[in-house]
């Protein structure tokens, strides 16, 4: 039979399916942080039922602590209490928790795929939306809430609806500077922020086809942000070649077998999906948010829209209510947008590639005197890395801000939060009203264009920023 | 969770497009290890001026006396997207919301509502506008029976489809994780024949 690549994980873990019944399916690994799970464990406990799988379980801290210091206390009570909360959980239901200050802390979407905890062909939940970063390895991966998380302790199953399928297909390859983030930012400016609802994409082509692991999983981590259940890419040699070896991944025999089960992995050329789009990758510019949510995206060499370009009354009235937000007038070209706060981290862009690209652009500069910036690595693995390559003091002599690894301003749990009328250009994955603090106001974007705009105080098209870096 | 059948109340219409999460329910309220102590914080951003939460603002919906009490929310389209936090239905649950409906709604929120209990319903954009219509010109009660799976206005009935199993569970209560639970030799059985990788 001839099926797509989620189908074929579908099928590989459906446990029970009925016709009066949602289908009840199997989750291979289960990533768990502070915020989501301890009312799970709450009414696990009060139910009086085992964790069934504690070794399938994995945890780590990272939503709501300092990036400042590895101290629980230092995130303030709430967040202390959470964290304790954490661990004496971890410890009574038996879980692995990498905690402040152990060597594999980090944020839970970076800390998955570089232990190999993430594989293809396995179901991979988490109480958070951006689980869908796990996509990028042929795992079907997906964000849950609460009373799933506590189905998951229970049962290790979830009930799923079965999805709709669609393919998103970059035709071609990318012009020289454009970044994964471009790419999926530009997805997202064709779909609209609910383009993907009841839907799990499929991302393929050349340009897709290209990307190093580190680029697809910042491709799949925003495929949320255009309402879609999971976004994947069928796994390939790149896949197999980064996983091998990690500390969580098969070994030996069982990892011969897995790769050999995994290179089945892949829609069949005759699939049908529920829905196509295509895009040309040589269209795709440097891209900015300019509005409250993430399809509110315009190249960095245009200018910020009217409401009169939208013909749709829905998309015209978010488009007012936007501009008013976010203090911009029409027609003001996106270079001309000052800013005074940048932020680069996240699970979106916050790996070691994402810091060198930024740190590339950094070198030998200064940040404006009107611009605060922050750099705040995904993980304490990719930290050491960036501090050995010399990244870290790139950016400290260059004025940006080294902190520990943590979520920090992506949502400003901590004390990492913009204040009213901040203006941020953010490598992260959302521009909601208030997601980074009351009032503030956040343009996202690739961790180039961050770079580059801490140093100019405002947005700039990054091709004039490459020639005179390599003119340098 | 409490059984849902039918209930009738007053809609308060929230007319906004991709109303997120993390407007339903900000970030400096999701410290909290406990399912209650939310609702007092629902819109927090839209709903006060001020940072504490003392001083409410008059323009926002939710804040006019007419819409006190309301039990049921009109929404705008993909109501609920971006985070997963349950938060969010908790915090609207608490408020005394037993009702969304709108034309769509994000999947991991749709998913949430169910399990803790608030009907979702969706219903067609042209369905939806009239109630808008219907609800600024006037006060409008109308009642949600999920057993027919109707919506009755004064002047209308609308259908809406829901997934049987999710009607099941919230017409019954059901406590989902025991209901699989009693599907473990299921489970017992796919485990047995996975291979060694995964």
């Amino acid at each position: 039979m001839v099926t797509t690549l989620y189908e074929k994980l579908w099928q590989s873990h459906i446990i029970e399916e009925k016709a009066d019944e949602t289908p009840l399916i199997f989750v291979d690994r289960h990533l768990i942080h502070e915020v989501t799970s301890p009312q799970a464990f709450a009414n696990l406990k009060f139910h009086n039922r085992v964790l069934r799988h504690p070794e399938r379980t994995i945890a780590t801290m990272d939503h709501n602590i300092s990036t400042r210091s590895i101290e629980i206390n230092a995130a303030g009570e709430g967040a202390a209490n959470q964290l304790r909360t954490l661990e004496k959980n971890c410890k009574e239901f038996g879980i692995e928790l990498f905690g402040m200050g152990h060597k594999n802390q980090g944020v839970v979407h970076v800390i998955g795929p570089e232990l190999g905890l993430t594989l293809p062909g396995t179901v991979i939940v988490c109480g958070d939306s951006h689980t869908s970063t796990h996509g990028a390895f042929g795992a079907l991966a997906f964000g849950i809430g609460t009373s799933e998380v506590e189905h998951v302790f229970a049962t290790q199953t979830l009930r799923q609806t079965k999805a709709k399928t669609m393919k998103i297909e970059v035709k071609g390859q990318v012009a020289p500077g454009i970044s994964a983030k471009d790419i999926i930012l530009a997805i997202i400016g064709k779909t609209g922020s609910a383009g993907a609802t009841g839907y799990v994409v499929e991302y393929c082509g050349e340009a897709i086809e290209s990307l190093t692991m580190e680029e697809r999983m910042t491709v799949c981590n925003m495929s949320v942000e255009f309402g879609a259940k999971a976004g994947l890419i069928a796994p390939d040699a790149k896949t197999f070649d980064y996983l091998k070896g990690k500390d969580y991944a098969p070994k030996g025999e069982v990892w011969q077998q897995a790769v050999e089960d995994w290179q089945q992995l892949k829609s069949d050329s005759e699939a049908k999906f529920d829905s196509y789009l295509t895009l040309e990758a040589k269209e795709i510019k440097t891209q900015v948010t300019w509005g409250t949510t993430p399809g509110q995206v315009t190249q960095v060499d245009s200018v910020v829209p009217s409401p009169d370009d939208f013909t749709d009354p829905v998309e015209r009235e978010s488009c007012i209510a936007a501009l008013k937000y976010m203090g911009l007038t029409a027609g003001t070209k996106i270079t001309d947008i000052a800013i005074n706060k940048v932020f680069i981290g996240s699970c979106t862009n916050s790996r070691i590639e994402d810091l060198r690209a930024a740190a590339a652009v950094a070198k030998g500069k200064k940040v404006s005197a009107t611009v605060d910036a922050i750099v705040v690595p995904g993980s304490y693995r990719v930290k050491e890395q960036a501090e050995a390559e010399g990244l870290a003091q790139t950016f400290i002599d260059a004025g940006f801000e080294w902190r520990l690894p943590g979520c920090s301003m992506c949502l400003g749990m901590n004390d990492d939060v913009l204040t009213h009328g901040d203006r941020c250009a953010s490598t992260s994955n959302r521009n909601f009203e208030g997601r980074q603090g009351r009032g503030s106001r956040t343009h996202l974007v690739s961790p180039e264009l961050a770079a580059a705009s801490a140093i100019a105080g405002h947005f700039v098209d990054l091709t004039s920023i490459n020639s005179q870096v390599q003119g340098a | 969770m409490e059984k849902f059948n039918q209930h009738h109340g007053l809609v308060v219409p929230l007319d906004t497009a991709n109303v997120d999460t993390d407007q339903i329910i900000p970030k400096q309220f999701l410290q909290k290890t406990t399912r209650t102590g939310f609702g007092q914080h629902l819109f927090h951003d839209r709903r006060y001026l001020d940072n504490l939460g003392n001083e409410n603002n008059p323009e926002f919906v939710l804040n006019k006396p007419q819409y006190q009490g309301a039990s049921i929310l009109l929404a705008g389209e993909n109501f609920g997207c971006g985070s997963s936090r349950e938060h969010a239905p908790w915090a609207l649950q608490e408020y005394g919301f037993l009702v969304i409906i709108a034309s769509s709604f994000a999947d991991i929120f749709y998913a949430n509502c169910i399990n803790i209990g608030i009907l979702p319903v969706i219903l067609p954009e042209e369905a939806i506008a009239t109630l808008f219509q219907q609800s600024k010109e006037g006060l409008q009660h109308i009642t949600v029976d999920l057993v027919a799976s109707t919506v009755k206005t004064a002047s209308a009935q609308y259908d809406f489809t829901i997934a049987p199993f999710h009607k099941y569970c919230l017409e019954n209560g059901v406590d989902s994780v025991g209901w699989t639970l009693n599907k473990i030799a299921k489970i017992e059985d796919y485990e047995a024949k996975m291979p060694a990788w995964q």
